[in-house]
């Protein structure tokens, strides 16, 4: 016996390495958890990724900033020295406003949201052959749990599927285990989108007499139980009719402008899903700067506020005013107001009190104080 | 003992030159290999097609010249990069102990210092480490999962080129004796 396991020993180990491998990968998929050496290993990665990415960019600064400046000396190396400075850093304020652009979005949308969302930021990517995997730098010592929602203002970019202490990990839309609860804007179709490992996906279980078309926003639909109803989630490329179901295939809006920085929603709220794809939403400009740099205020009230019928209200007034007629009163022998002059009158110089607020008449603007900036609509891309 | 360019195959196995490696620089190497699966692919996507654990796992098999070193490097490899994966632990697992266990024993018979044979078998087992994920992740998890053939031989001849510098600059960290 001895001798026999002596001889088969190498194989003798495979088997058994093999063996506890099979039972672990079984009860790894039948058990709901993190298992503790997942903890082991994102706990000892993460950290090494954030200071590899502090390393990265502490390097970059100090490249730009001292080591193409280090050879000065000859007057021509130096100017193109400083040219060579200027256009990096003009690359790096791009970026730093990029960054800030992101950041800004991510405000306004956690602003704008009903949701509870939590800030994060992608610090690296999974180690799957075919997976769509990034990790981000919240966990659950923020908060985040397995099964919570991730998005961007542009639309969603996937779901938790591990929260570590201090970083989760997060499925890509594209990844092909990815489903998703989406509707149609237009018609309301409903479906399963699912990640096909490409940079579109696919949607599943529309019935072919629903009606979707090719440019039809999607939306999620909130039956999934993960992402509330009303996130957008892509554009339809392609629509093709099959029995029993459509096969069609999206292209995801969260993902457009890369992943950087997302929000996790912590606590989700289920919203309306707009009239009107976000491309198309009237969108507020302020009116242009007046010629000459002289400001508005010199126009009459009277000529830019109100209605037509206020204006015509003002005429009659000036107009009685002017030969001391009082409307309403018409005692026997008086003389009727001259209304052959109706509108060589001038206008009166403050607005009718009737007049209706001018914000009413207007489409709605920001807020006091706030730049007329608008949220860039999912896949529309103006604020980028 | 060297080693002739003309030479290939090892008469026996005692022929074959065993290699040593502290434990720490193991671990580091390993520990780097998962690292750079994790980080490099996010900043320079053009990356993504290396496998640099398979790549890691391969070269100490080889070198090391014994197969239950070899599985057991692949095993603390693959379930290292299975505990950052999103798929159930042991898949990478599994794989890497079968391409560790088998890169040391063609490394016992070949010399494994010849940078072809290096590259043939960089390529190799990379497409090997592939289909058997592919096969693992349809028949284990009934996943279905597609195999893109020309692409993955041109990611194993991309790994293998990539290979033979790595494994230039890992027999550098060989214990001298």
């Amino acid at each position: 016996m001895e001798s026999f396991l002596n001889r088969y020993r190498n194989i003798t180990v495979l088997l058994l390495v093999i063996m506890a491998q099979l039972v672990l990968l079984a009860v790894d998929a039948k058990v709901q958890g993190v298992p503790l050496i997942r903890v082991w290993a994102v706990t000892a990665v993460t950290p090494m990724a954030r200071l590899l990415e502090g390393v990265r960019s502490g390097s970059s600064g100090f490249l730009h900033n001292y080591v193409l400046l280090k050879d000065t000396n000859d007057e021509n190396r130096r100017l193109k020295a400083d040219l060579d400075r200027l256009k990096m850093e003009n690359i790096a304020l791009r970026n730093d406003l990029n960054t800030a652009d992101r950041a800004k979005a991510l405000q306004l949308f956690q602003a704008h949201t009903a949701s509870k969302t939590l800030a994060a930021t992608v610090i690296g990517t999974g180690t799957g052959a075919n997976s769509r995997v990034v990790f981000v730098d919240r966990g659950s010592t923020a908060g985040v749990m397995r099964g919570m929602a991730v998005v961007t203002p542009d639309g969603i970019v996937g779901k938790v599927v591990a929260a570590y202490p201090v970083a989760s990990q997060v499925l890509l839309i594209t990844d092909p285990d990815f489903a998703a609860g989406v509707t149609g804007q237009k018609n309301g179709a409903h479906g399963t989108l699912k990640g096909q490992g490409t940079p579109q996906c696919k949607v599943d279980y529309i019935p072919f007499e629903d009606r979707i078309e090719a440019g039809e926003m999607l939306y999620t639909s909130g039956d999934d139980r993960v992402f509330p109803r009303g996130f957008p989630v892509g554009v339809v490329k392609s629509v093709r009719d099959a029995q029993p179901f459509k096969e069609v295939m999206v292209e995801p809006s969260g993902l457009q402008h890369g992943l950087q920085d997302v929000l996790i929603l912590i606590e989700g709220v289920h919203q309306a899903i707009p009239d009107v794809a976000p491309g198309l939403q009237p969108i507020y400009l302020a009116p242009p700067p007046p010629a000459g740099g002289k400001p508005a205020e010199a126009q009459s009230p009277a000529a830019s506020l109100g209605t037509e019928a206020d204006r015509l209200r003002g005429q009659y007034q000036a107009l009685g005013a002017a030969e001391n007629h009082t409307y309403g009163q018409n005692p026997a022998g008086a003389r009727p107001p001259d209304f052959t002059r109706l509108g060589a009158q001038p206008a009166p110089s403050t607005p009718p009190v009737s007049a209706p607020a001018p914000a009413a008449a207007k489409p709605p603007g920001p807020p006091p104080g706030e730049t007329p900036k608008p949220v860039g609509p999912p896949g529309g891309g103006q604020n980028r | 003992m060297t080693y002739s360019g003309e030479r290939i195959l090892l008469s026996n196995e005692r022929e074959g030159q065993t290699s040593r490696f502290r434990l720490w620089v193991v671990a580091g190497v390993a520990l780097a290999s998962i690292l750079f699966q994790v980080y490099i692919p996010r900043h320079l996507p053009f990356l993504g097609f290396l496998e640099m654990p398979l790549l890691v796992t391969v070269y100490f098999a080889l070198v090391r010249r014994s197969q239950v070193s070899g599985l057991l490097v692949g095993t603390a490899i693959g379930l290292a990069q299975d505990s950052l994966a999103p798929h159930p632990l042991g898949m990478f697992g599994i794989i890497k102990t079968l391409v560790g266990y088998f890169a040391a024993s063609v490394g016992v018979r070949i010399d494994v210092d010849h940078a072809f044979i290096r590259l043939l078998l960089g390529s190799f087992f990379y497409v090997f480490h592939q289909v058997l994920y592919w096969v693992m992740t349809r028949a284990l998890l009934g996943r279905p999962l597609v195999l893109d053939w020309p692409r993955t031989v041109l990611e194993g001849a991309l790994n293998g080129v990539v290979g033979v510098a790595l494994f230039v600059f890992l027999d550098r960290l060989k214990v001298r004796s």
